[in-house]
């Protein structure tokens, strides 16, 4: 896969993530760090109850684990479903704790009313959006997707996906199809200002009217350990961002508190000595800051 | 895959009213050791089908669960322990699921139910 190019248009999922593609999930230790990252923010979002106990949870697209692996760290129980069995593979070898299915999401969920506590899903529902076999009919996978979601919950539960949609108009839709479903929430945007740390949670919860949690970054800072990029992001920052971001404090980047009032006189005069004109003359107000009602 | 899987897995094919529980057909059974937790046990228990879980155990090999439980019983440590290893520790290795209604086998290999549907059945 070439960067930048979405997986979602390469393959079905059950093809896309083959032997290869599974493996990387546990040999590049990038992929693993943001999924670390994003299962524990889905965590921090689900808000379970804390109270000690052990819960159970469902892991949808669990793929190899990761996932799962954090909530085996904070004491849960779990059961993944995935529709790659090359990722289940992967799972399997890594003996993770939860049980796992072979399971397609836009059947339907095979579960019974009311018996999980809360379900997380890392970078998978976008998935549901394409229309890869004949017949395929995404709007329909994902009601039943979401309503069967909807009713193995129990009452007070929350599920928090986390998506990657191809565009503002997808993200749209997979809410408003959990809305229908019954769900109340929404889609909680981290670094919103971002291009690249942006993420999307949806937020779903069932039959309760909690408040929405807030999203991270709104200020527009990102920084190095939550955005989910490398260290190298900053040099791929286009040059006119840097400016800009710069310049916002009053200085170039060279002189981020301003150059001065001694720099400024001795410039003006180096002007004078080499005979321009109209050079402003000194006086109080040189160099000064403006108020900032200005 | 472990019995409290199977406690909450309910066959998904279009049209069947009825698809729970799935009979279990064992080949291969394991045992696992898990952690013992009785808190998680009573958490549990409510949500549970018993009927179900005393059946599937004993296809499983691990008969004996009482068919009525009672308060007392979930504060009793013994009955604890067997229902810890039944719904916990037994784990279908090979084998496979069958809907109760259609009579469709969801076949599990190395532990993991190939729930998939063929494009008619969804």
């Amino acid at each position: 896969m070439t960067k930048g190019d979405r997986p979602e248009h390469a393959a079905p999922p059950e093809i896309f993530y083959n032997e290869e593609e599974a493996r990387k999930y546990t040999t590049n230790s990038r992929m693993m760090a943001i999924q670390a990252q994003l299962t524990e923010r889905a965590l921090e979002l689900l808000a379970l109850p804390d109270d000690g106990r052990m819960k159970i949870l469902l892991d949808l697209g669990c793929g190899s684990g990761l996932s799962g692996e954090a909530l085996t760290e904070q004491g849960h129980c779990w059961v993944g479903m995935d529709i790659s069995e090359s990722m289940l593979d992967v799972a399997r070898d890594r003996e993770v704790e939860g049980d796992l299915c072979l399971h397609d999401l836009g059947d339907g969920l095979p579960l019974r009313t009311g018996t999980f506590d809360g379900a997380i899903s890392i970078s998978a529902v976008q998935w549901l959006c394409n229309a890869d076999r004949r017949g395929a009919d995404p709007r329909r996978r994902m009601r039943r997707f979401f309503e069967t979601l909807y009713s193995c919950l129990t009452r007070g539960g929350r599920a928090v996906l986390q998506i990657y949609p191809a565009d503002s108009s997808q993200a749209e839709m997979l809410t408003s199809a959990a809305m229908r479903a019954g769900f109340s929430g929404g889609l909680v945007v981290d670094f919103p200002h971002s291009t690249r740390a942006k993420k999307y949670f949806l937020v779903l919860m069932v039959g309760g009217s909690t408040a929405m949690p807030a999203p991270r970054g709104l200020s527009g800072e990102a920084s190095d350990e939550e955005d989910g990029t490398v260290a190298v992001a900053g040099r791929q920052q286009s040059g006119k961002r840097r400016k800009l971001g710069a310049a916002g404090a009053g200085g170039s980047s060279r002189h981020p508190e301003g150059k001065g009032k001694a720099w400024i006189l001795k410039k003006k005069d180096q002007a004078r000595h080499k005979g321009y004109v109209n050079i402003p003359g000194d006086t109080k107000y040189t160099g000064r800051k403006r108020k900032t009602r200005f | 895959m472990k019995l409290l899987t199977h406690n909450m897995l309910s066959c998904h094919i279009k049209g069947v009213q009825n698809g729970f529980p799935f009979k279990i057909e064992p080949v291969k059974v394991e045992q696992i050791d898990a952690d013992y937790d009785p808190d998680f046990l009573r958490h549990i228990y409510p949500r549970l089908e018993w009927k179900a879980l005393c059946e599937a155990a004993a296809t499983m090999g691990a008969p004996g669960l009482p068919e009525e439980v009672t308060e007392e019983m979930l504060q009793d440590d013994d009955f604890l322990r067997s229902f810890h290893h039944a719904l916990l520790e037994l784990v279908l290795e090979e084998g496979s699921l069958v809907c109760p209604e259609t009579g469709r086998q969801f076949p599990v290999h190395k532990g993991v139910p190939n729930l998939l549907l063929n494009e008619d059945e969804n």
